[in-house]
C-alpha cells in the first residue's frame, strides 16, 4: 500500500471526558430493554475496541474489565462473564493497534469482526460451562452488525479530534 | 501528557501479565457467583451504580408505551369493554359456585382436621424488561425489597405459574422464568395425581418432564399443576400442558415435552405471592442416610 494514496489527518489530542461519555452512552444503549431482537450490536464492545485501537496508552485491560463488570451487573448475567470477554477483547485490540490503522475503515472493520466474534464465543463458552442454554446462531449476528458499524463509529468518535478545515493564512501547517 | 516524552521506564506491568491478572479475577468472580453466591454484595454495589443508567434507558420505552396507550382508539376500547363485560358475566356464574364450593371445602377440611391452606398475600408487579443475557430466561419487575419482595417467592399470572424471584434489588426484582434451564417446578398430573418435576427447556420456551419411566402414565394434553410439596409454590396452580411424548425402548426414561400454560413470554403484569409457611426441616437421620452420593445428583432447586 502506498502511503500517499490516502491523506492522513493530523488529529487533536483526545478529550478523556469524551471517551468516558462514549462509554457511558454505549453502556446505556446496551442496557436498553431488547432481548428478543437478534442482531443487536454490542456497542460497548465496539467502543472499547475503538479506543483500544486509537488510544492504547489511555485505555487497557483494566478499564475493559470494569466496563464488563458494569455490563454483567446491569443485565443480570453471570458476574465476570463480560469482564472476562472484554479483557481478552481489549488485549487483542491492543495487540492489533499498530497494524489496523494503516487500512481503510472497511478493511479495519474486517479486522474487528473476528475480535468481536471471538469475544462472543468466549462469553458463550463460559456460559455453557456454567450451565446456560444455547441461544441459537442468531446470537452471533450482533457481531456482524457491530463490525458494519465500525466506519460510522470511526467517523463519530473521531469528530472532536478533527482539526477545523479552515486554513489559517498566518499559520500554515 | 501528550506534549511530554513518553515515560519509557514506567509502563507498569506487561500487557500479558495484566491480562492474566484480570482474567483470573474474572474467573474468581464467576466461580463465586455461580457456585457460592458470595458475590451478591459486589453485584448489589455494581447494580446500584448501573441503576440510574437502567432508569434512563427505560424512560423512552415507557414514553412509547404510555403514548401508545393514549392513542388507543375508542373503538378498540369499546370492543375490549364489551368482551370484558361478557367475560365477567360468564365468570360470575362460576364465582358463585366457587364460593359455595370453597365453603363446603373448608368445612370438609375442618372435618378431616386437615390444615387449611394459607391464603397468601400477593403483590402486583409490572414487567419492566427482559434481561439482555441470552443464556438465561429472566425478567425484571418493578417491585423490590422496598415493597416486601423476598428471594424465593413464586410469581404467577392469571393462568398459571410464571417463575420465581431469584434476586432482589431495592427497587427491582429479578424473576427466573420456569422455562429457564436452571429452574425446576414440582408438579403433579391432574388426571392421576402422578408426581414429577418439570425442568426448564432453555431457549425453546418449553419445559421437559424428565426422569419419568418409559411406561409412566402420562398422555398428551395432560395438565400439570404444582404439587405444593416443596413449600414454595402453592398447590394446584397450572404449570404446563404435555405436548409431545417420545417413548424409546432404548432409553429408560420417556422424553416428555410440555408447553407452559401461563403467558410466560407475553404478559405485562404478574402477581408475586408471599411465601407460605415454611416446612419443618427434614429429619437429620433421613438426611444423613440419603447421603452424599445422592447429593451430587439431586437437581439443584432454587429456594
Amino acid at each position: 500500500m502506498r502511503l500517499d494514496d490516502r491523506p492522513q489527518r493530523i488529529l487533536l489530542p483526545v478529550n478523556v471526558g469524551f471517551m468516558a461519555l462514549s462509554f457511558v452512552l454505549a453502556l446505556l444503549f446496551n442496557l436498553l430493554p431488547w432481548r428478543n431482537i437478534a442482531g443487536v450490536p454490542d456497542l460497548a464492545a465496539l467502543v472499547l475496541t475503538f479506543w483500544c485501537v486509537h488510544q492504547p496508552r489511555r485505555i487497557g485491560v483494566g478499564a475493559a474489565w470494569v466496563l464488563g463488570l458494569a455490563m454483567d451487573a446491569g443485565n443480570g448475567a453471570l458476574l465476570g462473564q463480560h469482564a472476562f470477554a472484554y479483557s481478552i477483547l481489549a488485549f487483542a485490540a491492543l495487540g492489533l493497534h499498530r497494524r489496523i490503522l494503516w487500512f481503510s475503515p472497511w478493511q479495519q472493520a474486517a479486522h474487528v469482526l473476528p475480535l468481536l466474534l471471538a469475544c462472543q464465543v468466549l462469553a458463550l463458552g463460559v456460559r455453557m460451562i456454567a450451565g446456560g442454554a444455547f441461544p441459537g446462531y442468531a446470537y452471533f449476528a450482533g457481531s456482524f452488525v457491530a463490525a458494519a458499524l465500525w466506519p460510522a463509529a470511526t467517523f463519530v468518535l473521531l469528530l472532536p479530534q478533527r482539526r477545523p478545515e479552515s486554513v489559517d493564512e498566518n499559520r500554515p501547517i | 501528557m501528550d506534549y511530554q516524552p513518553p515515560p519509557f521506564f514506567s509502563r507498569g506491568p506487561a500487557p500479558l501479565i495484566r491480562l492474566a491478572f484480570f482474567v483470573l479475577l474474572a474467573f474468581l468472580l464467576m466461580v463465586l457467583d455461580a457456585r457460592f453466591r458470595y458475590a451478591e454484595s459486589i453485584r448489589q454495589g455494581a447494580a446500584l451504580l448501573a441503576y440510574p443508567l437502567q432508569w434512563i434507558a427505560l424512560a423512552p420505552v415507557e414514553l412509547i408505551s404510555s403514548s401508545s396507550d393514549f392513542f388507543t382508539t375508542q373503538v378498540a376500547l369499546k370492543r375490549e369493554n364489551d368482551a370484558l363485560k361478557s367475560k365477567q358475566l360468564q365468570a360470575a356464574n362460576g364465582l358463585l359456585m366457587v364460593e359455595a364450593l370453597r365453603a363446603e371445602n373448608a368445612q370438609l377440611r375442618r372435618l378431616l382436621e386437615a390444615r387449611e391452606r394459607l391464603a397468601r398475600r400477593s403483590t402486583l408487579a409490572e414487567i419492566l424488561y427482559t434481561g439482555r443475557d441470552p443464556f438465561s430466561r429472566k425478567i425484571i419487575v418493578d417491585k423490590g425489597s422496598q415493597q416486601g419482595i423476598e428471594e424465593g417467592q413464586p410469581v404467577i399470572d392469571d393462568i398459571g405459574v410464571v417463575g420465581q424471584v431469584t434476586r432482589v434489588y431495592p427497587m427491582l426484582a429479578e424473576v427466573t422464568l420456569i422455562t429457564d434451564k436452571e429452574q425446576r417446578v414440582p408438579v403433579e398430573v391432574v388426571r392421576n395425581g402422578l408426581r414429577a418435576i418439570v425442568y426448564g427447556g432453555g431457549a425453546a420456551g418449553t419445559l421437559d418432564l424428565s426422569y419419568m419411566a418409559a411406561n409412566a402414565d402420562v398422555q398428551a394434553d395432560d395438565l400439570l399443576v404444582t404439587s405444593g410439596i416443596d413449600g414454595t409454590y402453592p398447590a394446584g396452580l397450572p404449570v404446563a400442558k404435555v405436548s409431545r411424548i417420545e417413548r424409546d425402548a432404548a432409553y429408560a426414561f420417556a422424553k416428555i415435552t410440555c408447553i407452559p400454560t401461563s403467558g410466560v413470554e407475553q404478559n405485562r403484569q404478574v402477581l408475586v405471592l408471599s411465601r407460605g409457611a415454611l416446612l419443618p426441616p427434614p429429619p437429620a437421620e433421613a438426611e444423613s442416610i440419603a447421603g452424599k452420593a445422592a447429593k451430587q445428583k439431586r437437581p439443584r432447586k432454587r429456594e
